[in-house]
């Protein structure tokens, strides 16, 4: 790849704020070099790109470093403006994308790591306050989605479906092995549907890490 | 019928500030609708039933919610009088900044102000440390968004206002003019901004609910 152009992921294979943007850059196409980080030994590249916070995903491009994930997935789809888009053109309906994507970062996965990290009472306490968020989140896409629930499919992933499926892309094998319900069909119909169809895109499935494996790790 | 623009704030909602200047900056007209946060009106609980907060924009009937978010969707409808830089790299650096602000510098601030003891010695200290990097970021530049005034120096303006309310409600230094004199500066040349001057809510009773916000907080302790 020549210098100009040429896109490098530095990333953890664990992270769902990495996996978000190899979702990205896969689902519209872009080639890139990706370069795995282990977190208690970074690299100095991740360091000399991301001073301020030195984590990861940083997103390389033409040999400057972009961080923030969120940030990274507004950049991508300013810079590569093919399908899928994944905010849309109309500005009340951009706002709503960045607003469920900044609810499910900072209300609702607060909650479900702690879901994954703890037991008894303390997880108790935090499923309770997954389903309150869930259905909230659920209430908000009703709307959101009035005119219909769009399909999904490879061309039309937005940022916030990005959001939700690197963060609860495994949400079944949590389940199966911790022995808690974090979704019900049920309750949460859209969310499910919604979940459901974008974890079974190939292309997701494929980039997504192995469940039990992140368990594994925050266990 | 004109476009309808309205804004639900406080009278001293630092997050409502920003989208006040945000419009104010693109000359766009509008109206206050002020709110009295023990007593929401029904319309706030409608236009935001998920935080139930100000601010809150309406345009032309639909509502969006949260301060950061409103100031992407009034740089979108009004493209005139840019916030953000053209450049796509340096539009991920200003957003960069921005969370920055967010993720970094306002919850050591707020806690600076909530916590007493050790929790607040930790607040205070990476408050300091989160000055230093903004520091940093200045370095060349007058305000963060160059020659005039952008997204970043609209989301970070809070600190211009609310810094020296509370270093004299805390008693404690946060922005030392010799440590950080180019924060300092920007402070000092952001509050002057007519557009910014004409909007800051009352010293003393900034200084008052500040007060009042801490001795209600240390009571539950």
């Amino acid at each position: 790849m020549a210098e100009e152009n040429r896109v490098t992921l530095h990333g953890f294979w664990a992270s769902p704020y990495s996996k978000r943007v190899e979702l990205a850059l896969k689902l519209k196409g872009i080639p890139y070099e990706y370069v795995e980080e282990d977190l208690r030994n970074k690299s100095q590249l991740l360091l000399k790109y991301n001073p301020v916070h030195k984590k990861v995903p940083v997103l390389v491009h033409n040999g400057k470093p972009i961080a923030e994930s969120l940030v990274v997935l507004e950049y991508i789809d300013e810079t590569w403006k093919n399908a899928p888009k994944l905010l849309p053109e109309d500005p009340h309906t951009r706002s709503q994308v960045r607003f469920w994507a900044s609810f499910l970062q900072q209300q609702l996965f607060e909650s479900v790591l702690k879901v994954l990290k703890t037991e008894g009472e303390t997880q108790e306490k935090a499923l309770k306050q997954v389903s309150e968020k869930l259905n909230l989140l659920e209430e908000g896409l009703k709307s959101f989605y009035s005119d219909g629930n769009p399909c999904i499919d490879i061309e039309h992933v937005g940022l916030h479906d990005l959001v939700l499926v690197s963060f609860f892309g495994g949400y079944k094998v949590y389940e199966e092995l911790l022995g808690i319900k974090l979704l019900d069909p049920e309750k949460t119909p859209l969310i499910y549907s919604r979940l459901t169809a974008l974890a079974d895109l190939p292309l997701v499935k494929e980039t997504l890490p192995p469940p039990e494996k992140v368990v594994a790790l925050l266990r | 019928m004109g476009e309808e623009v309205k804004v639900f704030r406080t009278w001293s909602s630092p997050f409502a500030l920003r989208v006040v200047w945000a419009l104010d900056l693109k000359g766009i007209k509008y109206e206050t609708i002020y709110e009295d946060l023990s007593n929401k009106s029904p319309l706030l609980l409608q236009y935001n039933p998920i935080h139930k907060k100000v601010p809150v924009l309406l345009h032309n009937s639909k509502p969006i919610a949260e301060s950061l978010v409103i100031l992407e969707y009034i740089e979108d409808t009004w493209k005139h009088r840019p916030l953000l830089p053209q450049d796509p790299h340096q539009r991920a650096n200003a957003r960069f900044w921005i969370k920055f602000g967010e993720d970094k510098v306002f919850p050591a601030v707020r806690d600076s102000l909530l916590k007493q003891g050790k929790e607040q010695e930790e607040a205070h200290e990476a408050a300091l440390e989160s000055f230093k990097l903004l520091e940093e970021e200045l370095k060349g530049k007058k305000l963060f968004g160059g020659e005039e005034i952008g997204m970043v120096d609209i989301a970070l303006g809070w600190l211009a206002n609310l810094v020296s309310v509370l270093e004299e409600v805390l008693v404690l230094k946060f922005i030392d003019e010799h440590k950080f004199p180019l924060l300092s500066a920007w402070m000092r040349l952001f509050a002057d901004i007519p557009v910014i001057k004409q909007s800051w809510p009352p010293r003393d009773k900034l200084v008052t609910k500040y007060i009042a916000i801490r001795e209600a907080r240390l009571a539950t302790n």
